[in-house]
Protein backbone atom coordinates (compact mmCIF):
# COMPACT_ATOMS: atom_id res chain seq x y z
CA UNK A 1 0.00 0.00 0.00
CA UNK A 2 1.45 3.33 -1.49
CA UNK A 3 1.10 6.33 1.27
CA UNK A 4 0.03 9.00 -0.92
CA UNK A 5 -0.53 11.64 2.12
CA UNK A 6 2.98 13.20 1.78
CA UNK A 7 1.91 14.49 -1.65
CA UNK A 8 0.16 17.08 -0.28
CA UNK A 9 3.47 18.67 0.12
CA UNK A 10 3.05 19.42 -3.53
CA UNK A 11 -0.27 20.58 -2.86
CA UNK A 12 0.89 23.15 -0.44
CA UNK A 13 3.76 24.16 -2.95
CA UNK A 14 1.71 24.83 -5.64
CA UNK A 15 -1.34 26.71 -3.54
CA UNK A 16 1.46 28.87 -1.62
CA UNK A 17 2.89 29.96 -4.70
CA UNK A 18 -0.10 30.59 -6.76
CA UNK A 19 -1.54 32.67 -4.00
CA UNK A 20 1.78 34.50 -3.90
CA UNK A 21 3.01 33.76 0.02
CA UNK A 22 6.48 34.52 0.67
CA UNK A 23 7.97 31.51 -1.68
CA UNK A 24 10.56 30.78 1.09
CA UNK A 25 8.14 30.45 3.56
CA UNK A 26 5.86 28.19 1.34
CA UNK A 27 9.09 26.04 0.63
CA UNK A 28 9.82 25.71 4.48
CA UNK A 29 6.04 25.17 5.57
CA UNK A 30 5.88 23.04 2.73
CA UNK A 31 8.99 20.54 3.34
CA UNK A 32 8.39 20.64 6.50
CA UNK A 33 4.72 19.47 5.72
CA UNK A 34 5.88 16.33 3.46
CA UNK A 35 8.12 15.30 6.31
CA UNK A 36 5.48 15.00 8.83
CA UNK A 37 3.14 13.22 6.55
CA UNK A 38 5.82 10.95 6.03
CA UNK A 39 5.91 10.28 9.54
CA UNK A 40 9.24 11.64 10.15
CA UNK A 41 10.31 13.00 13.63
CA UNK A 42 10.46 17.37 13.50
CA UNK A 43 13.82 16.68 14.34
CA UNK A 44 14.68 14.33 11.79
CA UNK A 45 12.92 16.59 9.10
CA UNK A 46 14.61 19.19 10.11
CA UNK A 47 18.04 17.76 9.99
CA UNK A 48 17.04 16.71 6.25
CA UNK A 49 16.23 20.26 4.88
CA UNK A 50 19.67 21.66 6.91
CA UNK A 51 21.42 18.84 5.21
CA UNK A 52 19.71 19.49 2.04
CA UNK A 53 20.38 23.02 2.32
CA UNK A 54 24.30 22.81 3.10
CA UNK A 55 24.85 20.18 0.98
CA UNK A 56 23.60 22.79 -2.27
CA UNK A 57 25.35 25.79 -0.81
CA UNK A 58 27.21 25.83 -4.96
CA UNK A 59 23.91 26.95 -6.15
CA UNK A 60 24.03 30.12 -4.29
CA UNK A 61 28.02 30.78 -5.33
CA UNK A 62 27.35 33.10 -8.19
CA UNK A 63 26.73 36.19 -6.68
CA UNK A 64 30.06 36.28 -5.44
CA UNK A 65 30.21 38.43 -8.82
CA UNK A 66 27.98 41.17 -7.28
CA UNK A 67 30.20 43.21 -5.40
CA UNK A 68 32.25 43.22 -8.91
CA UNK A 69 29.62 44.31 -10.62
CA UNK A 70 28.12 47.11 -8.23
CA UNK A 71 31.40 48.85 -8.07
CA UNK A 72 31.47 48.58 -12.22
CA UNK A 73 27.77 49.75 -12.35
CA UNK A 74 28.78 52.53 -9.86
CA UNK A 75 31.16 53.99 -12.45
CA UNK A 76 28.43 53.61 -15.60
CA UNK A 77 28.83 50.00 -17.16
CA UNK A 78 25.39 50.34 -18.07
CA UNK A 79 25.56 53.08 -19.50
CA UNK A 80 28.74 52.40 -21.42
CA UNK A 81 27.43 49.10 -22.47
CA UNK A 82 24.37 51.51 -23.75
CA UNK A 83 26.50 53.56 -25.49
CA UNK A 84 28.27 51.08 -27.20
CA UNK A 85 24.76 49.50 -28.73
CA UNK A 86 24.01 52.81 -29.80
CA UNK A 87 26.95 53.56 -31.84
CA UNK A 88 26.32 49.97 -33.87
CA UNK A 89 24.46 50.84 -36.98
CA UNK A 90 22.53 47.49 -37.60
CA UNK A 91 22.22 46.19 -33.92
CA UNK A 92 18.87 45.21 -33.42
CA UNK A 93 17.12 43.47 -30.40
CA UNK A 94 16.51 40.78 -31.78
CA UNK A 95 19.46 40.77 -33.81
CA UNK A 96 21.75 41.22 -30.40
CA UNK A 97 20.35 38.66 -28.50
CA UNK A 98 20.53 35.93 -31.36
CA UNK A 99 24.02 36.42 -31.37
CA UNK A 100 24.42 36.27 -27.68
CA UNK A 101 22.58 32.83 -27.55
CA UNK A 102 24.86 31.29 -30.15
CA UNK A 103 27.67 32.42 -27.90
CA UNK A 104 26.02 31.11 -24.62
CA UNK A 105 25.02 27.69 -26.68
CA UNK A 106 28.57 27.12 -27.78
CA UNK A 107 30.14 27.86 -24.48
CA UNK A 108 27.62 25.45 -22.90
CA UNK A 109 28.47 22.70 -25.32
CA UNK A 110 31.97 23.69 -24.36
CA UNK A 111 31.29 22.45 -20.77
CA UNK A 112 31.67 26.34 -19.67
CA UNK A 113 28.40 26.44 -18.52
CA UNK A 114 29.06 29.64 -15.80
CA UNK A 115 31.28 31.69 -17.55
CA UNK A 116 27.97 33.70 -18.83
CA UNK A 117 24.52 33.59 -16.23
CA UNK A 118 21.78 35.71 -15.43
CA UNK A 119 24.32 37.62 -12.73
CA UNK A 120 27.58 37.42 -14.87
CA UNK A 121 26.33 38.81 -17.84
CA UNK A 122 22.55 39.27 -18.38
CA UNK A 123 22.28 41.54 -15.56
CA UNK A 124 25.56 44.03 -16.28
CA UNK A 125 26.23 43.38 -19.71
CA UNK A 126 22.99 41.69 -22.24
CA UNK A 127 19.64 43.52 -20.48
CA UNK A 128 21.39 46.93 -21.31
CA UNK A 129 22.47 46.46 -24.74
CA UNK A 130 19.18 44.86 -25.63
CA UNK A 131 17.42 48.07 -24.02
CA UNK A 132 19.75 50.50 -26.12
CA UNK A 133 19.17 48.50 -28.85
CA UNK A 134 15.10 48.71 -28.90
CA UNK A 135 15.60 52.23 -27.60
CA UNK A 136 17.91 53.44 -30.77
CA UNK A 137 14.73 52.70 -32.80
CA UNK A 138 11.97 53.57 -30.96
CA UNK A 139 13.12 56.27 -28.48
CA UNK A 140 12.15 56.08 -25.03
CA UNK A 141 10.58 52.56 -24.02
CA UNK A 142 7.27 52.49 -22.20
CA UNK A 143 7.94 50.46 -19.01
CA UNK A 144 5.98 47.05 -20.72
CA UNK A 145 8.18 47.62 -23.47
CA UNK A 146 11.15 47.52 -21.24
CA UNK A 147 10.24 44.80 -18.81
CA UNK A 148 9.45 42.74 -22.00
CA UNK A 149 12.79 43.31 -23.46
CA UNK A 150 14.95 42.39 -20.19
CA UNK A 151 12.54 39.01 -19.58
CA UNK A 152 13.38 38.29 -23.26
CA UNK A 153 16.97 38.55 -22.52
CA UNK A 154 16.77 36.35 -19.04
CA UNK A 155 14.81 33.89 -21.24
CA UNK A 156 17.53 34.19 -23.90
CA UNK A 157 20.45 33.29 -21.62
CA UNK A 158 18.49 30.52 -20.21
CA UNK A 159 17.09 28.62 -23.37
CA UNK A 160 20.79 29.02 -24.80
CA UNK A 161 22.60 27.28 -21.37
CA UNK A 162 19.64 24.37 -21.48
CA UNK A 163 19.51 23.43 -24.73
CA UNK A 164 23.00 23.84 -25.16
CA UNK A 165 25.00 22.14 -22.47
CA UNK A 166 23.78 18.43 -22.77
CA UNK A 167 26.44 18.31 -25.81
CA UNK A 168 29.12 18.61 -23.57
CA UNK A 169 30.01 14.85 -22.43
CA UNK A 170 31.00 15.09 -19.28
CA UNK A 171 28.10 17.52 -17.95
CA UNK A 172 26.21 15.97 -14.87
CA UNK A 173 22.64 15.52 -16.72
CA UNK A 174 24.53 13.04 -19.20
CA UNK A 175 26.35 11.52 -16.13
CA UNK A 176 22.75 10.96 -14.79
CA UNK A 177 21.03 9.54 -17.79
CA UNK A 178 24.06 7.31 -18.42
CA UNK A 179 24.21 6.23 -14.52
CA UNK A 180 19.97 6.16 -14.50
CA UNK A 181 20.29 3.64 -17.38
CA UNK A 182 23.19 1.18 -16.14
CA UNK A 183 21.09 0.53 -13.41
CA UNK A 184 18.76 -1.12 -15.62
CA UNK A 185 21.40 -3.16 -17.18
CA UNK A 186 21.84 -0.39 -20.29
CA UNK A 187 25.26 0.28 -21.30
CA UNK A 188 25.93 3.70 -23.07
CA UNK A 189 28.51 5.87 -23.64
CA UNK A 190 27.92 9.73 -22.58
CA UNK A 191 29.39 10.52 -26.68
CA UNK A 192 26.35 8.58 -27.84
CA UNK A 193 23.72 10.95 -25.34
CA UNK A 194 25.53 14.12 -25.88
CA UNK A 195 25.11 13.41 -29.93
CA UNK A 196 21.69 13.04 -28.92
CA UNK A 197 21.13 16.86 -28.09
CA UNK A 198 22.37 18.10 -30.72
CA UNK A 199 19.22 17.78 -32.68
CA UNK A 200 16.83 19.80 -29.60
CA UNK A 201 19.47 22.65 -29.60
CA UNK A 202 18.90 23.31 -33.03
CA UNK A 203 15.53 23.43 -32.89
CA UNK A 204 16.00 25.58 -29.76
CA UNK A 205 17.99 28.01 -31.50
CA UNK A 206 15.59 28.05 -34.07
CA UNK A 207 12.42 28.50 -32.48
CA UNK A 208 14.28 31.22 -30.03
CA UNK A 209 15.77 33.42 -32.92
CA UNK A 210 12.01 33.28 -34.73
CA UNK A 211 10.68 34.50 -31.47
CA UNK A 212 13.37 37.27 -31.31
CA UNK A 213 12.68 38.43 -35.03
CA UNK A 214 9.14 38.58 -34.10
CA UNK A 215 10.36 41.04 -30.99
CA UNK A 216 11.89 43.03 -33.26
CA UNK A 217 9.06 43.16 -35.38
CA UNK A 218 6.99 43.74 -32.28
CA UNK A 219 9.10 47.10 -31.38
CA UNK A 220 8.94 47.88 -34.50
CA UNK A 221 4.99 47.82 -34.14
CA UNK A 222 5.15 50.00 -31.41
CA UNK A 223 3.94 53.41 -31.38
CA UNK A 224 6.75 55.75 -30.65
CA UNK B 1 44.46 21.38 -3.39
CA UNK B 2 42.35 24.61 -3.52
CA UNK B 3 38.40 23.02 -3.14
CA UNK B 4 35.21 23.86 -2.76
CA UNK B 5 35.67 24.68 0.63
CA UNK B 6 37.82 27.63 0.18
CA UNK B 7 34.98 29.29 -2.05
CA UNK B 8 33.20 28.71 0.63
CA UNK B 9 35.23 30.58 2.72
CA UNK B 10 35.24 33.35 0.38
CA UNK B 11 31.83 33.14 -0.31
CA UNK B 12 31.41 33.46 3.46
CA UNK B 13 33.19 36.77 3.38
CA UNK B 14 31.62 38.19 0.08
CA UNK B 15 28.01 37.52 2.19
CA UNK B 16 29.76 39.24 5.46
CA UNK B 17 30.48 42.22 3.19
CA UNK B 18 27.39 42.16 2.20
CA UNK B 19 25.70 42.06 5.60
CA UNK B 20 27.86 45.20 6.54
CA UNK B 21 27.08 46.82 3.13
CA UNK B 22 23.27 46.40 4.10
CA UNK B 23 23.79 47.82 7.97
CA UNK B 24 25.88 51.14 6.40
CA UNK B 25 22.45 51.43 4.46
CA UNK B 26 21.09 54.33 6.59
CA UNK B 27 18.59 55.07 4.65
CA UNK B 28 16.62 51.74 4.25
CA UNK B 29 14.24 51.24 7.05
CA UNK B 30 14.59 47.31 7.06
CA UNK B 31 18.41 47.59 7.18
CA UNK B 32 19.29 45.41 10.31
CA UNK B 33 16.60 42.75 8.84
CA UNK B 34 18.84 42.37 5.89
CA UNK B 35 22.15 42.13 8.00
CA UNK B 36 20.84 39.64 10.00
CA UNK B 37 19.94 37.76 6.72
CA UNK B 38 23.31 37.92 5.15
CA UNK B 39 24.93 37.15 8.04
CA UNK B 40 23.12 33.85 7.93
CA UNK B 41 23.69 32.87 4.85
CA UNK B 42 27.72 34.04 5.64
CA UNK B 43 27.63 31.86 8.75
CA UNK B 44 26.15 28.74 6.58
CA UNK B 45 28.59 29.14 4.42
CA UNK B 46 31.78 29.54 6.88
CA UNK B 47 30.05 27.16 9.31
CA UNK B 48 27.86 24.68 8.03
CA UNK B 49 29.74 21.58 7.64
CA UNK B 50 31.13 22.16 11.63
CA UNK B 51 27.57 22.41 13.20
CA UNK B 52 25.49 19.37 12.28
CA UNK B 53 22.50 19.08 10.44
CA UNK B 54 19.98 20.18 12.93
CA UNK B 55 22.07 23.64 13.55
CA UNK B 56 21.43 24.04 10.38
CA UNK B 57 17.81 23.02 9.45
CA UNK B 58 17.29 25.72 12.52
CA UNK B 59 19.61 28.48 10.53
CA UNK B 60 17.28 27.67 7.48
CA UNK B 61 14.41 28.47 9.66
CA UNK B 62 15.97 31.58 10.85
CA UNK B 63 16.01 32.84 7.50
CA UNK B 64 12.71 31.86 6.50
CA UNK B 65 11.27 33.69 9.70
CA UNK B 66 13.15 36.78 8.41
CA UNK B 67 12.25 37.21 4.96
CA UNK B 68 8.13 35.41 5.88
CA UNK B 69 7.72 38.35 8.37
CA UNK B 70 8.83 40.82 5.51
CA UNK B 71 12.10 41.86 8.03
CA UNK B 72 14.00 42.10 4.44
CA UNK B 73 13.61 45.76 2.21
CA UNK B 74 14.89 46.64 -0.80
CA UNK B 75 17.53 49.46 -1.22
CA UNK B 76 16.08 53.00 -1.11
CA UNK B 77 17.88 54.42 -4.00
CA UNK B 78 21.53 54.10 -6.00
CA UNK B 79 24.89 54.95 -4.76
CA UNK B 80 25.97 57.57 -7.96
CA UNK B 81 23.26 59.41 -9.89
CA UNK B 82 22.30 58.28 -13.38
CA UNK B 83 23.99 61.64 -14.57
CA UNK B 84 26.89 61.11 -12.50
CA UNK B 85 27.48 57.31 -13.67
CA UNK B 86 26.87 59.18 -17.54
CA UNK B 87 30.17 61.01 -16.94
CA UNK B 88 31.82 58.21 -15.22
CA UNK B 89 30.97 56.06 -18.11
CA UNK B 90 32.32 58.78 -20.84
CA UNK B 91 35.36 59.44 -18.99
CA UNK B 92 36.31 55.87 -18.45
CA UNK B 93 34.67 54.60 -21.50
CA UNK B 94 34.75 50.81 -22.57
CA UNK B 95 37.53 49.68 -20.55
CA UNK B 96 35.12 49.60 -18.02
CA UNK B 97 34.32 46.05 -19.82
CA UNK B 98 37.72 44.86 -18.69
CA UNK B 99 37.36 43.84 -15.03
CA UNK B 100 33.43 42.49 -15.51
CA UNK B 101 34.96 40.58 -18.44
CA UNK B 102 37.63 39.36 -16.43
CA UNK B 103 35.65 36.98 -14.73
CA UNK B 104 34.01 34.66 -17.12
CA UNK B 105 37.53 35.05 -19.27
CA UNK B 106 39.44 33.48 -16.48
CA UNK B 107 37.14 30.73 -15.70
CA UNK B 108 36.89 30.05 -19.66
CA UNK B 109 41.14 29.57 -20.21
CA UNK B 110 41.56 29.24 -16.83
CA UNK B 111 39.68 25.76 -17.34
CA UNK B 112 41.08 25.11 -20.90
CA UNK B 113 44.77 25.68 -19.22
CA UNK B 114 44.27 23.66 -16.42
CA UNK B 115 42.64 20.67 -18.84
CA UNK B 116 45.14 20.51 -21.05
CA UNK B 117 48.55 21.19 -19.68
CA UNK B 118 49.98 18.73 -16.74
CA UNK B 119 48.14 21.60 -14.35
CA UNK B 120 45.43 18.85 -14.30
CA UNK B 121 48.03 16.28 -12.77
CA UNK B 122 49.43 18.58 -9.74
CA UNK B 123 47.37 18.64 -7.06
CA UNK B 124 47.09 22.34 -7.30
CA UNK B 125 42.87 22.64 -7.98
CA UNK B 126 40.47 20.00 -7.67
CA UNK B 127 39.29 18.90 -10.99
CA UNK B 128 35.88 18.77 -10.71
CA UNK B 129 35.27 21.92 -9.03
CA UNK B 130 37.58 24.16 -11.70
CA UNK B 131 35.46 25.90 -13.73
CA UNK B 132 33.92 27.42 -10.35
CA UNK B 133 37.21 27.76 -8.20
CA UNK B 134 38.69 29.69 -11.25
CA UNK B 135 35.00 31.77 -11.14
CA UNK B 136 36.12 32.73 -7.68
CA UNK B 137 39.86 33.99 -8.57
CA UNK B 138 38.56 36.02 -11.06
CA UNK B 139 36.36 38.16 -8.51
CA UNK B 140 39.45 38.42 -6.79
CA UNK B 141 41.37 39.63 -9.85
CA UNK B 142 38.40 41.67 -10.78
CA UNK B 143 38.03 43.43 -7.35
CA UNK B 144 41.75 44.25 -7.50
CA UNK B 145 41.65 45.80 -10.84
CA UNK B 146 38.42 48.34 -9.95
CA UNK B 147 40.00 49.64 -6.74
CA UNK B 148 43.38 50.03 -8.41
CA UNK B 149 41.91 51.67 -11.48
CA UNK B 150 38.79 53.02 -10.56
CA UNK B 151 39.98 54.35 -7.20
CA UNK B 152 36.34 53.92 -5.36
CA UNK B 153 35.92 54.94 -1.53
CA UNK B 154 37.39 52.26 0.05
CA UNK B 155 34.01 51.04 1.44
CA UNK B 156 32.25 51.34 -2.08
CA UNK B 157 33.02 47.61 -3.16
CA UNK B 158 31.08 46.82 0.19
CA UNK B 159 27.98 48.91 -0.18
CA UNK B 160 27.65 48.43 -3.71
CA UNK B 161 27.28 44.70 -3.44
CA UNK B 162 25.12 45.04 -0.78
CA UNK B 163 22.84 47.04 -2.89
CA UNK B 164 22.58 44.58 -5.70
CA UNK B 165 22.12 42.05 -3.10
CA UNK B 166 19.26 43.64 -1.30
CA UNK B 167 17.53 44.53 -4.27
CA UNK B 168 17.35 40.34 -5.25
CA UNK B 169 16.11 39.56 -1.27
CA UNK B 170 15.23 36.62 -0.15
CA UNK B 171 15.12 35.24 -4.25
CA UNK B 172 18.71 34.91 -3.57
CA UNK B 173 18.55 31.82 -1.83
CA UNK B 174 15.03 30.26 -3.04
CA UNK B 175 16.91 28.25 -5.48
CA UNK B 176 19.07 26.39 -2.57
CA UNK B 177 15.93 26.62 -0.55
CA UNK B 178 14.06 24.58 -2.96
CA UNK B 179 17.23 21.64 -3.48
CA UNK B 180 16.68 21.29 0.18
CA UNK B 181 12.95 20.73 -0.47
CA UNK B 182 13.77 18.09 -3.00
CA UNK B 183 16.20 16.81 -0.35
CA UNK B 184 13.20 16.20 2.18
CA UNK B 185 10.79 15.33 -0.94
CA UNK B 186 13.39 12.38 -1.85
CA UNK B 187 13.54 11.34 2.02
CA UNK B 188 9.46 11.51 2.25
CA UNK B 189 9.63 9.39 -1.03
CA UNK B 190 7.66 10.89 -3.30
CA UNK B 191 9.10 10.46 -6.30
CA UNK B 192 8.76 6.54 -6.08
CA UNK B 193 4.98 7.74 -5.35
CA UNK B 194 4.72 9.91 -8.39
CA UNK B 195 6.68 6.98 -10.59
CA UNK B 196 3.83 4.32 -9.53
CA UNK B 197 1.24 6.49 -10.39
CA UNK B 198 2.47 7.51 -13.73
CA UNK B 199 2.83 3.68 -14.75
CA UNK B 200 -0.36 3.25 -13.63
CA UNK B 201 -1.58 5.28 -16.06
CA UNK B 202 -0.12 4.27 -19.39
CA UNK B 203 -1.70 3.03 -22.32
CA UNK B 204 -1.35 -0.55 -24.25
CA UNK B 205 -0.17 -0.58 -27.64
CA UNK B 206 0.44 2.75 -28.90
CA UNK B 207 3.63 3.81 -28.96
CA UNK B 208 3.15 7.18 -29.57
CA UNK B 209 1.00 7.57 -26.60
CA UNK B 210 3.77 6.07 -24.45
CA UNK B 211 6.13 8.37 -25.71
CA UNK B 212 3.92 11.45 -25.72
CA UNK B 213 3.08 10.80 -21.46
CA UNK B 214 6.67 9.89 -20.76
CA UNK B 215 7.92 13.58 -22.43
CA UNK B 216 4.66 15.26 -20.30
CA UNK B 217 5.56 13.21 -17.07
CA UNK B 218 9.17 14.95 -17.49
CA UNK B 219 7.53 17.82 -18.16
CA UNK B 220 5.20 18.13 -15.10
CA UNK B 221 7.18 16.11 -12.74
CA UNK B 222 10.21 19.02 -13.67
CA UNK B 223 7.61 21.98 -13.30
CA UNK B 224 6.45 20.48 -9.58
CA UNK B 225 10.06 19.80 -8.28
CA UNK B 226 11.89 22.32 -10.79
CA UNK B 227 14.80 20.46 -11.72
CA UNK B 228 14.55 17.70 -14.44
CA UNK B 229 17.08 15.68 -12.60
CA UNK B 230 14.42 14.92 -9.93
CA UNK B 231 12.30 13.88 -12.66
CA UNK B 232 14.57 12.08 -14.66
CA UNK B 233 14.95 8.53 -12.49
CA UNK B 234 11.62 8.24 -12.04
CA UNK B 235 10.43 8.98 -15.09
CA UNK B 236 12.69 6.62 -16.66
CA UNK B 237 12.04 3.58 -14.17
CA UNK B 238 8.32 4.60 -14.53
CA UNK B 239 8.05 4.27 -18.14
CA UNK B 240 11.32 5.00 -20.15
CA UNK B 241 13.17 1.62 -19.28
CA UNK B 242 9.96 -0.72 -18.65
CA UNK B 243 7.63 0.37 -21.66
CA UNK B 244 9.54 2.46 -24.18
CA UNK B 245 12.67 0.90 -24.01
CA UNK B 246 12.32 -2.89 -23.45
CA UNK B 247 8.57 -3.42 -24.58
CA UNK B 248 8.21 -1.53 -27.63
CA UNK B 249 12.33 -1.35 -28.27
CA UNK B 250 13.00 2.04 -28.42
CA UNK B 251 16.62 3.50 -29.26
CA UNK B 252 17.95 3.79 -25.45
CA UNK B 253 20.42 7.09 -26.73
CA UNK B 254 17.35 8.64 -27.30
CA UNK B 255 15.01 8.18 -24.82
CA UNK B 256 17.64 9.06 -22.24
CA UNK B 257 19.02 12.05 -23.45
CA UNK B 258 15.74 13.38 -25.18
CA UNK B 259 13.83 12.50 -22.86
CA UNK B 260 15.91 14.82 -20.08
CA UNK B 261 15.50 17.38 -22.40
CA UNK B 262 11.68 17.25 -22.55
CA UNK B 263 12.33 18.14 -18.67
CA UNK B 264 14.06 20.95 -19.69
CA UNK B 265 11.00 22.56 -21.38
CA UNK B 266 9.74 22.03 -18.19
CA UNK B 267 12.26 23.79 -16.06
CA UNK B 268 11.53 26.65 -18.68
CA UNK B 269 7.75 27.18 -17.69
CA UNK B 270 8.19 27.07 -13.87
CA UNK B 271 8.70 29.10 -11.07
CA UNK B 272 9.75 26.17 -8.76
CA UNK B 273 13.33 26.78 -11.02
CA UNK B 274 14.31 29.99 -9.05
CA UNK B 275 17.60 30.37 -10.33
CA UNK B 276 16.87 30.53 -13.59
CA UNK B 277 13.04 31.87 -13.61
CA UNK B 278 12.68 34.04 -10.23
CA UNK B 279 16.30 35.42 -9.50
CA UNK B 280 16.68 37.14 -12.91
CA UNK B 281 13.32 38.81 -12.35
CA UNK B 282 14.89 40.19 -9.27
CA UNK B 283 17.93 40.91 -11.01
CA UNK B 284 16.75 42.85 -13.64
CA UNK B 285 14.05 44.66 -11.33
CA UNK B 286 10.98 43.35 -13.72
CA UNK B 287 7.62 44.74 -11.66
CA UNK B 288 6.18 41.10 -12.60
CA UNK B 289 8.23 38.34 -10.63
CA UNK B 290 6.69 35.60 -12.73
CA UNK B 291 7.51 37.63 -15.86
CA UNK B 292 10.65 35.75 -17.06
CA UNK B 293 8.68 32.40 -17.16
CA UNK B 294 6.01 34.18 -18.80
CA UNK B 295 7.96 35.24 -22.09
CA UNK B 296 9.31 31.79 -21.78
CA UNK B 297 6.31 29.65 -22.24
CA UNK B 298 6.34 30.53 -25.94
CA UNK B 299 10.11 28.70 -26.72
CA UNK B 300 9.22 25.89 -24.04
CA UNK B 301 5.76 24.47 -25.81
CA UNK B 302 7.24 24.33 -29.43
CA UNK B 303 10.45 22.90 -28.53
CA UNK B 304 8.53 20.47 -26.36
CA UNK B 305 6.79 19.14 -29.49
CA UNK B 306 9.87 19.09 -31.24
CA UNK B 307 11.33 16.85 -28.97
CA UNK B 308 8.13 14.52 -28.64
CA UNK B 309 8.86 14.30 -32.24
CA UNK B 310 12.67 13.58 -32.19
CA UNK B 311 12.13 10.97 -29.40
CA UNK B 312 9.25 9.10 -32.16
CA UNK B 313 11.36 9.22 -35.04
CA UNK B 314 14.93 9.12 -33.70
CA UNK B 315 13.58 6.79 -31.21
CA UNK B 316 11.91 4.12 -33.47
CA UNK B 317 12.17 5.08 -37.05
CA UNK B 318 15.75 5.79 -38.05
Amino acid sequence: MIDYWPLLGIALVVVGFALRFNPLLVVAVAAIATGLLALMPFAKVLGVLGHGFNENRNVTLIYIVLPVIGLLERYGLQQQARALIGRMRSATTGRLLIVYMIFRQILAALGLTSVAGQAQTVRPLVAPMALAAAEKEHGELDEDTAERVKAMSAATDNVGLFFGEDIFIAVSSILLIQGALKVYGIELTPFELSMWAIPTALCALLIQSVRLVLLDRWLARRPR
Amino acid sequence: MINLHWLYLFAGAVFASIAVGSARDSDNRKRWGNAAFWSLLAASFWFGDLIGDVANGVLVLALVALAGTHLLGRPAGQTTSNEERQAFSERFGSKLFVPALIIPLTAFFGTLLFNYTPLKDSGFIEPKSVTLILLGIGVIIGLVACYAWLRPPPMAGVDEGARLADAIGWALVLPQMLAALGAVFAAAGIGATIGTLAGAIIPQGSIFLAVLLYALGMVVFTMIMGNAFAAFPVMIAAIGVPILIHQDGGRAAVIGAVGMLAGYCGTLMTPMAANFNIVPAALLELRNQYGVVKVQIATAIPLLICNIVILYIAGYHL
